[in-house]
């Protein structure tokens, strides 16, 4: 795997500076039931497709963000801090 | 030593002579030689001897593409002797043949063993029987390979750099048409980087009476600011990035138009005899003469399907070669046959159905089997290739958007400079710069050429369709016969392209013959998939620099001083013990120690909502912690799962110290960063790992010291059990913690790194008298354990959740607010853990091994140990280990099978020392 993420503090880095945070997955709000909370803890959609991630800048400034992913090109789309990301 | 006289574009500097040996024996050769060049001038034919069979292998093509010169350079295998320029003292040797390349006894293979070594020899024959395989694999693994690696890297220095490079525009190749291409790009405005596999850019002209226009070019273009890496072989695309592996430096290029110039491969012929030393491909020759001033043989045949090899001719007899014959395939002449023991002594030539033949006699035969485009890059990079059934070869018929080609490779060979020039414009195009090229592509004026026949002479002899392998035609006429009849399958069966020349040389050879003998045609057939890497490249250039980061204390030169033995802890250097773990561990029971724990993870949180924020991380609660005063928190995940642990000092209203575990502090500071992304609460998170040290002082004897060096009240009225408080310790601003790290009295202090040493300094000296002595990570362990505390990572796993960890009282169900963790918390509270982590005790003697199995009565594994520790303390072994949650009950027996013995030990449910903790709050 080999691409270009833009931290949004920092600017354009190789991947290799940032941890992957994986999917956007809500925390469930209420009380799951135990099968709510398994697939919440254990299972990813695991897209083939456009997505929405969480990034971390390991390398660099050590902020979260999303970035939105096109998962079998590795074209991403934008990224952004939490409060600025754009609805869906 | 005979050469020519200088040639106009030769890379000599006749005036220096550069010595060095060649299997221990002298040679001589001048300044700008490359090994091979200097070997064959002073008089060597076998430069190697082949994988499989052992056959002798001359120069082929000169060009660093095919295995016939691989050697060793001081003691590193797998070198082209034929690319290697000369240096003066170096050590050249062959690989694969013993004792010499010139009595090789292996040899004996190609003698007998013929019949005997089809693809899949060693599957079929040393299968059985089956126990005897482990002799078989060593002697294999000795008769097998080319050469031999180093047992150790000792001079690992010459390890490369990563470099990373980012440009507008990347040409690989610098042939014409590369050249052309990044000048023309570079003059457009574009940042252009051009990466060359050969000592200067220039590519087959320069061998090739285009020398004065190559290092024109070459100038024009550095004069038009390209960066022009040579000696630089491209390796791969990955994904867009191309990796460029350049000496000692390995170069990430990312462009944002990748141009391929890569040319093509010169393919040989495939007949009976074809890898004799003596038969050379006509660049090979070309670049012999031309580059090096040597005549590659005094009487030539020239084989050839179009007009390189009548080229090559011209330039044999230019330089005094007489050439006997030449068949040209367009005419229905080929070669069918090389004859020769130990080298070329004829050639039989005649049509491809024999008739016609004739004998030649010749020291050298020339060949020429067409070309085929390089397209292995490009099909990396996205491209897909597909069969021109007019030129014979597999050619680029689709390129992704940022991916162009020019030159040889995209069949544009026949005017490489108008083909670069046109396409490094359009690559700057793309990018917005300079205009766009007119459309016209260049007009197709190669002259014709044949297509050359799978094989010819078969039946004569053993005719070579992969060298790099010892693939013969009959091996891919058996394998077909075996049901492998598709190119990939047919590839791993016979490992033909699978071997140092990545298929340069035979891959279309073995689709023709696949072709021949399934009856489909090569468009069908296709190719195998393009893979990294494209040329050959030691590990270790992969590898990088050696480098192991470690992480020290400001405190550190004071523990080598007081002869600590320092040892890893993940990424810490750190003092394991000062030469006496059990006495320096009693000394905290007695006196006092000191211990650096400055490595502990710490971190503020502060702002209006940090106890709220806590209280969403923890299981237990903090906001309704009063300030100056300090929790033990176990933070879980969202499974339940223990993560971490550490204490929380609450310093204000708003503000909470936070320490973690050594290892743990990066994956904490990710966690709560990564909700306070999430949860957007009015929190500020601050990293202070690296910027505070931090010692732990304990022992009955503390107080008096801590008494000496702040103007805090010490006494356990003033500064209880749990309290924190800010105070300047030896004068240093500090954060100091009462804290029961190791239980006994002890006082954790946090200041600022710069003072470390000073704080340590001072802390031993005011202890002197009370007998004070340092103390490191194992009698830390020692201690920790007597107190029953688990050690995140060691005592419990990804598995464990604080009820199986007996840490019920941690888990604050009761909470209102929601907690990452509660549910599956509440989960795990309705149904027991099977298991229970539990202390032990055994009578003193042998200290079970970590990870030792827990055995039930019929000897079954139950559970496991997760630490042990003699202690002098209590006079005997105490540990903790996972049992069955019955069994979980203070005096409850269990075995524990560690190796051969069998220890039976006790469950202790409290704390081995101090249970009730009344030394601690005392």
């Amino acid at each position: 795997v080999s691409y270009l993420l833009t931290c949004p503090n920092c600017g354009t880095r190789e991947v290799t500076d940032y941890a992957f945070g994986g999917e956007v997955a809500r925390r469930p709000r209420e009380r799951p039931t135990l099968r709510e909370l398994g697939a919440y803890n254990y299972f990813r959609r695991n897209v083939a497709g456009v997505q929405r991630e969480w990034w971390y800048h390991r390398s660099g400034c050590r902020a979260w963000f999303i970035a939105e992913r096109d998962t079998r090109t590795n074209d991403v789309h934008w990224t952004a801090l939490p409060d600025e990301v754009p609805s869906p | 030593v005979t050469r020519l006289p200088p040639q106009p574009g030769e890379r000599l500097d006749r005036s220096t002579s550069v010595g060095f040996t060649f299997d221990g024996k002298p040679v001589q050769g001048h300044a700008g030689d490359t090994v091979a060049s200097a070997l064959f001038a002073a008089g060597q034919r076998t430069f190697s001897r082949s994988f499989k069979y052992h056959r002798r292998r001359g120069l082929l093509c000169c060009a660093g593409q095919c295995p016939n010169c691989l050697v060793a350079v001081d003691g590193a295998p797998g070198v082209r002797a034929c690319t290697e320029p000369v240096r003066e003292g170096m050590k050249v040797e062959h690989l694969n043949a013993t004792p010499s390349l010139e009595r090789d006894v292996m040899a004996v293979t190609d003698a007998v063993g013929g019949p005997f070594t089809p693809p899949g020899f060693y599957y079929k024959t040393f299968i059985r029987p089956r126990r005897l395989w482990p002799l078989y694999e060593k002697l294999l693994r000795n008769v097998a390979g080319l050469g031999r690696l180093r047992a150790s890297q000792d001079e690992r220095e010459w390890r490369t750099e990563y470099r990373r490079r980012h440009a507008d525009v990347l040409v690989v190749g610098g042939g014409l048409a590369g050249l052309a291409a990044a000048i023309a790009a570079a003059r457009a405005g574009a940042d252009v980087v051009l990466a060359d596999e050969g000592p200067e850019p220039g590519g087959r002209a320069l061998a090739e009476g285009g020398h004065e226009r190559a290092r024109e070019l070459a100038a024009q273009a550095r004069a038009a600011g390209v960066e022009v890496l040579t000696s630089a072989s491209a390796l791969g695309s990955f994904d867009g990035l191309v990796a460029v592996w350049q000496a000692s430096t390995l170069h990430q290029v990312r462009a944002r138009r990748l141009v391929f110039a890569t040319g093509d491969v010169e393919q040989p012929l495939v007949f009976a005899g074809n890898d004799l030393p003596g038969v050379m491909l006509s660049g090979g020759v070309r670049r012999l003469i031309a580059l090096y001033g040597i005549a590659p043989g005094t009487r030539a045949v020239v084989a050839t399907t179009s007009d390189r090899g009548l080229e090559a001719a011209d330039a044999l007899r230019a330089a005094g070669v007489e050439v006997v014959a030449v068949a040209d395939l367009r005419e229905g002449r080929t070669v069918l046959e090389a004859e020769g023991r130990k080298h070329v002594s004829a050639a039989v030539l005649g049509a491809l159905d024999g008739a016609d033949e004739r004998r030649v006699e010749c020291d050298l035969i020339v060949m020429s089997g067409g070309a085929a485009p390089a397209t292995s890059l490009v099909a990396q990079a996205g491209g897909r290739t597909a069969y021109d059934e007019g030129r014979g070869h597999f050619a680029i018929a689709e390129l992704p958007d940022d991916v162009l080609a020019a030159g040889a490779v995209a069949d544009h060979g026949d005017d490489p400079e108008r083909s670069g020039e046109r396409t490094g414009a359009l690559a700057a195009h793309a990018l917005g710069l300079g205009d766009a090229p007119p459309p016209d592509g260049p007009a197709d004026r190669r002259a014709p050429e044949a297509v050359p026949p799978a094989v010819a002479g078969a039946g004569r002899g053993k005719c070579f369709a992969c060298l790099c392998e010892d693939v013969t035609a009959k091996d891919i006429h058996l394998s077909v016969d075996e049901g492998y009849d598709s190119i990939e399958l047919s590839k791993r069966y016979t490992t033909a392209t699978m071997g140092p020349c990545q298929g340069r040389m035979c891959q279309l050879p073995a689709i023709r013959l696949m072709a021949q003998e399934t009856g489909q045609d090569l468009a069908s057939i296709g190719t195998t998939t393009a893979r990294p890497p494209w040329s050959a490249v030691p590990l270790g250039a992969l590898a990088g620099r050696p480098w192991d980061p470690a992480k020290r204390s400001s405190i550190h030169p004071r523990h080598r001083e007081l002869g600590a033995r320092v040892m890893w802890a993940g990424d810490w250097r750190r003092a394991y013990d000062y030469g006496d773990p059990q006495a320096e561990a009693l000394a905290v029971h007695e006196s006092a120690g000191l211990i650096d724990v400055s490595t502990l993870g710490k971190l503020i949180v502060r702002g209006p909502q940090a106890g709220e924020f806590l209280d969403r991380l923890y299981p237990n609660r903090f906001a309704n912690l009063a300030p100056g005063r300090i929790r033990y928190g176990v933070l879980t995940s969202d499974a339940g799962r223990i993560m971490d642990d550490g204490t929380i000092c609450r310093l204000d209203d708003e503000s909470f110290y936070v320490t973690t575990t050594s290892s743990g502090a990066g994956a904490v500071e990710q966690w709560f960063s990564w909700w306070l992304a999430d949860w957007r609460m009015e929190v500020a998170l601050t990293d202070v790992t690296q910027g505070l040290a931090a010692v732990n002082l304990a022992g009955p004897r503390s107080r008096e010291i801590m008494g000496r060096l702040t103007e805090l009240d010490c006494s356990n009225e003033a500064f209880a059990y749990l309290d924190g408080k800010r105070a300047q310790v030896a004068g240093v601003a500090a954060l100091v913690l009462r804290i029961g790290f190791v239980g006994e009295v002890g006082y954790e202090i946090h200041f600022p790194a710069a003072y470390g040493q000073d704080v340590w300094d001072a802390i031993l000296e005011a202890g002197a008298e009370h007998g004070i002595r340092p103390f490191g990570l194992e009698p830390q362990r020692i201690l920790r354990l007597q107190k029953m505390h688990i050690l995140v990572g060691q005592d419990t796993d990804s598995e464990s959740t604080p009820f199986g960890a007996a840490m019920p009282w941690i888990v604050k169900l009761d909470k209102d607010e929601d907690f990452i963790g509660k549910w599956a918390l509440e989960h795990a509270a309705e149904h027991p853990s099977e298991t229970t982590l539990v202390g032990f005790t055994l009578p003193d003697g042998d200290v079970p091994t970590e990870g030792a199995a827990v055995l039930d009565g019929r000897g079954e594994p139950i559970g496991q140990v997760t630490s042990a520790r003699h202690s002098r303390q209590l006079g005997q072994i105490i540990g903790m280990a996972w049992v069955p949650a019955d069994m979980a009950s203070d005096g409850t027996a269990i075995t524990i099978s560690d190796e051969s013995r069998r220890l039976r030990a006790e469950v202790l449910t409290r704390p081995f020392y101090d249970p009730d903790g009344e030394v601690l709050r005392s």
